[in-house]
C-alpha cells in the first residue's frame, strides 16, 4: 500500500468513531482483539486457501502466527477468554486493521492492509430477531456514513441444507452433497456422476474386499479391514481410526452396487441454485420448487420470509435487492443468513460490507456447546471511497 | 583482475556437487576449486572467462531470479516450488539426467479406501466430522502441494511445514499425509506410506538453468555457448 496521506487517515479516523458510536448506542461494546493472531485456528478453520491469502510466519521462538485475515475469528477467540462456559449473551463491535495477500497485487479497491469496522452478536436465541438486528444495523451504519445509494444481496445457506435434507438421499451422498456444496466446480461435477450413476473406479483393495464388506455392519467392517490389515502386514498407523477406514469402505462398497441419483432429484437441486431475483420472488420460486417435488422445506422458507418482514417493518425498501441461493458459497464457516452491500458502480466482488451467521464456528473453536451467532463487517476504505471520501 | 564475462552457480555439497563435476570433466571442462579444497569459488579448464560460485542448490534458485549470476545448476524442484514468477525469471536449458527426484503425495498405507487424490476431499470431510479439523499435509514444498491440491480440487486441508524426517509424520501424529520427494520408494515403504495413483506431482531432476535477469552481453553468451555445446558432445 502506498504510505496514507494524514488526510486520508483522518478521514478513517473520523468514520470510524462515528461508526464504533453508532454500534455503541446499539449496545454492542467496543472491543480491540490482537491484531497477531495463532496461525493454526485460522488454517483449521477455514483451510489452506485462506492461509494462501495470508500472511502467516513462524516467529523466534516456533510458534506460528498470522496478521489476521479477518475480526471474526479473533473477536469470537474474545468471547470465548471472557465467557469459557459459552451461556452469555453478548454484543461486541470493534474497527481495526485486517491482513490480505492479494495475487494480483495490492489495489486501491483489494488491498493488503485495511480496516474493517463491524458487529458480533453471540447467544441471542431468537435468530431471525438477531440476523435483522445485525443486518439493519450494518445498512444503517452506512448510511450514516453517507452512503444514500446501496443493494443488499442474500444468500442462506440453511436452505440449502434444508433442501438436501428433505431430499430422498442414502445419507452419504446427503453428507457428500453438504460437504461439496462449498466447492462449486465440484460440486457440479459430483452430481453429474452420481446422476450418471458413474460407478466409482474401485480401487484395488475396494474391488477386493468390496464384495465381502458390502451391506455389512460397521463392527463387522471393522472386522474385515483389521484381518486385512494383519493378513498383508499392514499396520494401523496414524491419527485415521480404524472406525473411519471401515466406515469409508462401507460407503465405497455400496456406491458399487448403487442406484443413479434420480434425475428429478438433481434437476431440483440445479433448478433451486439457479433461483436469483429480489428477495420475495426468489423466496416464492424456491417455495414452488420445493413444493413441486413434495418437499417440505417450510421451516427454513419461513426463516426466510420472516427475516424479509422484519427488514420491511424496519423500513428497509427490498424491492432493489437480491436474493441469490448460489451467493455465499465461498466462506465455509457460514451457516444461515449471508449477506453484502453493494454500492452502486462497484463491482460485485468488492462490497462495502458483509456477513452472516456463523453457528458452527465458535464449537469448532472450542466452545462446550452450541453457540448462536452473527456478525458484520464493513470494509471501511470500500465506503469510505463510494461516499467519495478518499482523495485520489 | 577483471571480472568474469559469465557466473554459473554449482551446488556446494553431496551428490548434485559430485555429479556436477563428472558433467563438467566429460565435457572437456574440469571444475577446479580455487584455493583450499573447500573453496567457494572455482574454475572451468578451457573457460578462464567463467568464474564458478560454490553455493546450495536452494540458494542457486535466489541467485538466479535476483540475475546475480548467469547460470545455474540446481533441482526443478526447488525452481518450481520457489519461484512464483518462473517464466520472467529464469529459462530451463538443459536437463542434466541426475539429480533425479519425484516430488509425490503418499498416504498411510493402511487407508485401504484411499489410492487417488479425489479420496482426500472425502476422506477430509469424514475427518472435519470426527477431528472438528482438516487433514493436515507435511511438506517443505507448500507451493508445489497447494498448486496440485487446488488442480485435483482438493481443499479441506492445511501444510504444516517440515524440513526434516518428514516421512515419519504421519506416524507420530503431527500429520496425516505427505508431499515428499523418494527416488526409489524405500523410505516410503520403510515407513508404511503409499503413493497416490494420481500422486505424482512432479518428476524432478537438476537442470542448467539461465537467468533472465542477468546482464547479457556478447562475452556472456559466447561464454554461455561454449559451455552448452561442451555438454552436449
Amino acid at each position: 500500500m502506498t504510505a496514507e496521506t494524514a488526510k486520508a487517515f483522518e478521514a478513517l479516523e473520523v468514520q470510524a468513531r462515528d461508526l464504533v458510536a453508532l454500534f455503541g448506542r446499539a449496545g454492542y461494546e467496543f472491543v480491540a482483539p490482537a491484531i497477531l493472531q495463532p496461525a493454526g485456528v485460522f488454517l483449521d478453520q477455514i483451510g489452506e486457501q485462506v492461509r494462501g491469502r495470508s500472511y502467516v510466519f513462524t516467529d523466534l521462538a516456533g510458534e506460528e502466527l498470522c496478521l489476521r485475515p479477518d475480526l471474526t475469528v479473533p473477536v469470537s477467540r474474545l468471547y470465548l477468554e471472557r465467557h469459557p462456559q459459552a451461556r452469555t449473551e453478548a454484543r461486541y463491535c470493534y474497527n481495526g486493521p485486517a491482513f490480505r495477500f492479494q495475487p494480483l497485487g495490492p489495489s486501491a479497491t483489494h488491498p493488503r492492509e485495511f480496516r474493517q469496522a463491524g458487529v458480533e452478536c453471540f447467544g441471542a436465541a431468537d435468530k431471525a430477531a438477531a440476523d435483522t438486528e445485525v443486518l439493519l444495523l450494518a445498512v444503517e451504519a452506512v448510511r450514516s456514513a453517507g452512503l444514500r445509494d446501496h443493494r443488499l444481496r442474500f444468500g442462506d445457506i440453511a436452505l440449502f441444507y434444508a433442501l438436501v435434507d428433505a431430499l430422498e438421499l442414502p445419507e452419504r451422498w446427503r453428507l457428500k452433497l453438504r460437504h461439496y456444496f462449498w466447492r462449486p466446480p465440484s460440486f457440479h461435477a459430483l452430481l453429474d456422476k452420481l446422476a450418471k450413476a458413474e460407478r466409482p473406479e474401485p480401487n484395488d483393495v475396494v474391488a477386493k474386499l468390496g464384495e465381502t464388506i458390502a451391506g455389512k455392519s460397521q463392527e463387522e467392517a471393522e472386522d474385515i479391514v483389521s484381518a486385512y490389515l494383519h493378513a498383508n502386514g499392514i499396520p494401523l498407523a496414524g491419527t485415521r481410526t480404524l472406525r473411519e477406514i471401515a466406515a469409508r469402505l462401507l460407503d465405497q462398497a455400496a456406491d458399487l452396487y448403487a442406484d443413479a441419483l434420480p434425475k428429478e432429484v438433481e434437476t431440483i437441486i440445479e433448478y433451486y441454485l439457479a433461483v436469483e431475483g429480489t428477495p420475495r420472488d426468489a423466496a416464492d420460486k424456491i417455495g414452488l420448487i420445493a413444493r413441486g417435488a413434495g418437499l417440505d422445506i417450510d421451516g427454513a422458507l419461513a426463516t426466510v420470509t420472516r427475516r424479509f418482514d422484519l427488514l420491511e417493518e424496519a423500513g428497509v425498501d427490498l424491492s432493489g435487492s437480491i436474493l441469490s441461493t448460489e451467493f455465499g458459497r465461498k466462506l465455509e464457516y457460514y451457516s444461515g443468513l449471508v449477506f453484502q452491500i453493494e454500492a452502486p458502480g462497484m463491482d460485485e466482488t468488492e462490497p462495502v460490507a458483509g456477513g452472516g451467521r456463523y453457528d458452527n464456528l465458535l464449537t469448532a473453536l472450542g466452545a462446550p456447546r452450541p453457540v448462536p451467532a452473527v456478525g458484520s463487517a464493513i470494509h471501511t476504505e470500500r465506503l469510505l471511497a463510494a461516499v467519495g471520501g478518499t482523495p485520489s | 583482475m577483471t571480472a568474469p564475462s559469465l557466473v554459473i552457480a554449482v551446488p556446494s555439497k553431496g551428490r548434485l556437487k559430485e555429479k556436477a563435476a563428472a558433467l563438467f570433466e566429460a565435457a572437456g571442462h574440469a571444475l577446479r576449486v580455487k584455493g583450499h579444497e573447500r573453496g567457494y569459488r572455482g574454475q572451468l579448464d578451457g573457460l578462464p572467462d567463467v568464474a564458478v560460485e560454490y553455493t546450495s542448490a536452494a540458494e542457486i534458485v535466489h541467485q538466479l531470479r535476483a540475475g546475480r549470476v548467469h547460470l545455474g545448476i540446481t533441482g526443478e524442484d526447488l525452481v518450481r516450488e520457489t519461484l512464483p514468477d518462473l517464466d520472467s525469471t529464469v529459462e530451463f536449458l538443459a536437463p542434466l539426467d541426475f539429480g533425479h527426484a519425484d516430488v509425490i503425495v503418499a498416504v498411510p498405507e493402511c487407508w485401504l479406501d484411499v489410492s487417488r487424490m479425489a479420496d482426500l476431499e472425502d476422506v477430509a470431510e469424514q475427518f472435519a466430522r470426527n477431528h472438528g479439523r482438516g487433514l493436515r499435509v507435511a511438506t517443505k514444498y507448500m507451493n508445489l502441494t497447494r498448486r496440485f491440491f487446488a488442480k485435483k480440487g482438493v481443499t479441506g486441508y492445511r501444510i504444516v511445514e517440515s524440513v526434516g524426517a518428514t516421512e515419519a509424520t504421519p506416524a507420530t501424529g503431527t500429520s496425516e499425509l505427505i508431499v515428499d520427494i523418494t527416488s526409489t520408494g524405500t523410505t516410503l515403504k520403510a515407513n508404511h506410506l503409499k503413493v497416490l495413483e494420481d500422486g505424482l506431482i512432479l518428476q524432478s531432476q537438476a537442470h542448467l538453468l539461465a537467468s533472465k535477469g542477468a546482464g547479457w552481453d556478447a562475452r556472456a553468451r559466447e561464454q554461455c555457448e561454449r559451455i552448452l555445446s561442451g555438454l552436449s558432445q
